[in-house]
């Protein structure tokens, strides 16, 4: 009954040990893939009024053209792009939905598609549902985590149709500097491949200012698939607002695709999200805690022996078991069994990381103070 | 302002140690630091909040007192507002534009301490012109924080 191509997708060996999670009060978890702040008031309060004015239709299949000018005018200010919000910007139902849209979009049965791991768990499963063939670009701990140019060089004489890039990165936080983003587009601009650019983490930038993968130069615009939403650094991932933004061509063809299989994103997020874009003081604090909580535990554990290099970017941090000598999630379920910790094993997001485990610092200092402490004790009887 | 200064006024209670993880400084420069702002006045007091709301048999009430005044030649309002700050009753004391001048907030064991506070003390004075007592009946948010009942958040406890 099942499509072969849906078949051929393997469910996330994971899968068990987030049931396990789920299943066990009480958990002090450093798994949770969202802020734990609630949606800042202010955009609460808005969401709320529009209700009470009676805004419960449909939009238009490309979103609300407020909230698209106010993401042009948003990109313009913030990063010096243009965007055209009648016909380069496209409103969809999280970032999720944007890579779907931009993956069906480009390609065609058999293009091969560049994932750089360790990857965000939908890429690949998403890249191999519109019928590409993923090549999965492998970084190293030795090197940051962060691609490798030679490596991609190497890999783009397959001519893949297209590369996902997402920076800050989810599962590993890092980030890169326009100067790293250049040597990557060397490499890219000289064949044609479309880039993808997840960039769901650029409010959460710490140390120097994001670059957006378009902001490189006129033809890196015009190659690139930009995505970005409102969940992650407006703490709003219940409201599934995200957004596209490229070239007239590519939003028409994925409106096209949007407007058979979603209609439009929901009236009332896409409401409050343009409030969102005028909380920026609030974001503003969001990110200093963040900020704060990665300095704590990246410092922890480095002290615990599980080495750890500091992100610049997102929650979470990438750490190494290496010293331990264990399999990630044989790790992840020990901790949860003896001291009620969760983490995400390492193979959840490709399944050479088998020494990692990601951590996520979306929590409160008291949680991670006590997950630190549970942790060592943990490590201690190791 | 100084991360040192924002995670204190959060939390003042937090271990030296801590403050360094979180600000990356060592714990000779944040003593120094703390310090200085103890000495210069940046830092006026380490508080905690209470809600008093939930202290069995705490008899305390509170009342905010709108105080109506006439001005003196050269000082202005500042010499009657220090005559009335000083009482130690008055646990805050403003100046405000509009249709009263001073605002007090007043605390007292019952309603006739603080009723006699007014009558006796506060009205008597002769640049007080008028008062107007308001009785609190229940504290929602104080100094930026919800005193009523604290969200919380509603996540899964794990997501990729």
């Amino acid at each position: 009954m099942i499509a072969k191509q849906i078949k051929k997708i393997q469910p996330s060996g994971i899968r068990e040990f987030f049931d396990l999670v789920l299943g066990m009060p009480e958990v002090i978890s450093l798994g949770v893939g969202e802020p734990d702040f609630i949606t800042p008031w202010r955009i609460r309060e808005k969401a709320i009024t529009a209700l009470e004015e009676g805004y419960t239709s449909y939009t238009s299949n490309q979103g609300l053209l407020v909230l698209r000018q106010d993401i042009s005018d948003h990109y313009k200010k913030k990063y010096a792009l243009t965007y055209n919000p009648k016909n380069e910007i496209l409103i969809t139902v999280g970032v999720s939905e944007g890579l779907d849209l931009a993956l069906r979009a480009v390609v065609n049965p058999g293009d091969k598609v560049i994932v750089v791991s360790p990857h965000f768990v939908a890429f690949p499963a998403l890249a191999q549902m519109a019928h590409a063939k993923v090549l999965y670009l492998l970084t190293k701990e030795e090197e940051g985590f962060k691609i490798n140019p030679k490596a991609l060089k190497e890999l783009v004489k397959q001519n893949p149709k297209a590369i996902i890039l997402n920076y800050p990165s989810n599962p590993t936080g890092i980030t890169y500097t326009k100067k790293e983003l250049k040597e990557i587009w060397k490499v890219l601009s000289k064949k044609d491949i479309v880039v993808i650019s997840d960039e769901t983490y650029d409010e959460l930038t710490y140390k120097d200012v994001h670059t957006s993968f378009p902001s490189l130069d006129k033809k890196a615009k015009a190659r690139t698939i930009l995505l970005n939403g409102f969940s992650k650094g407006y703490a709003m991932t219940g409201f599934r607002v995200g957004f596209v933004c490229g070239n007239k061509e590519i939003i028409e063809a994925m409106t096209k695709i949007h407007s058979y299989s979603m209609m439009c994103g929901p009236i009332i997020s896409q409401i409050a999200s343009s409030e969102a874009l005028r909380a920026q003081k609030e974001v503003k604090q969001m990110r200093l805690a963040y900020q704060r909580r990665r300095d704590f535990i990246v410092k922890e554990f480095n002290r615990l022996g599980l080495k750890t290099i500091k992100p610049q970017g997102a929650f979470y941090c990438f750490v190494s078991l290496k010293k331990y000598k264990i399999d990630s999630l044989e790790f992840a379920k020990k901790l949860l069994f003896q001291e009620k910790v969760a983490v995400v094993p390492g193979t959840a997001f490709g399944k050479e990381y088998s020494s990692y485990i990601r951590i996520s610092y979306a929590t409160s200092l008291d949680d991670l103070k006590n997950a630190i402490i549970a942790i060592e004790r943990f490590l201690n009887k190791l | 302002m100084d991360d040192i200064l924002e995670i204190l006024e959060s939390n003042s209670r937090i271990s030296l140690k801590d403050l360094g993880k979180l600000t990356g400084k060592s714990k000779t420069a944040l003593e120094k630091s703390i310090k200085k702002y103890e000495k210069n006045g940046t830092i006026v007091k380490y508080k905690t909040i209470i809600n008093r709301q939930k202290i069995k048999g705490d008899k305390g009430v509170v009342a905010l007192i709108e105080v109506k005044i006439t001005p003196q030649k050269d000082v202005g309002f500042d010499l009657v507002a220090q005559r009335i700050y000083r009482f130690p009753e008055v646990k805050s004391c403003y100046l405000l534009s509009g249709t009263y001048d001073l605002l007090l907030l007043v605390e007292g064991d019952d309603i006739h301490t603080v009723a006699s506070f007014v009558s006796e003390k506060l009205a008597p004075l002769s640049s007080v012109r008028g008062t107007a007592t308001h009785f609190m009946l229940k504290k929602y948010k104080e100094d930026g924080v919800i005193l009523v009942k604290q969200e919380k958040n509603k996540r899964l406890a794990i997501t990729c």
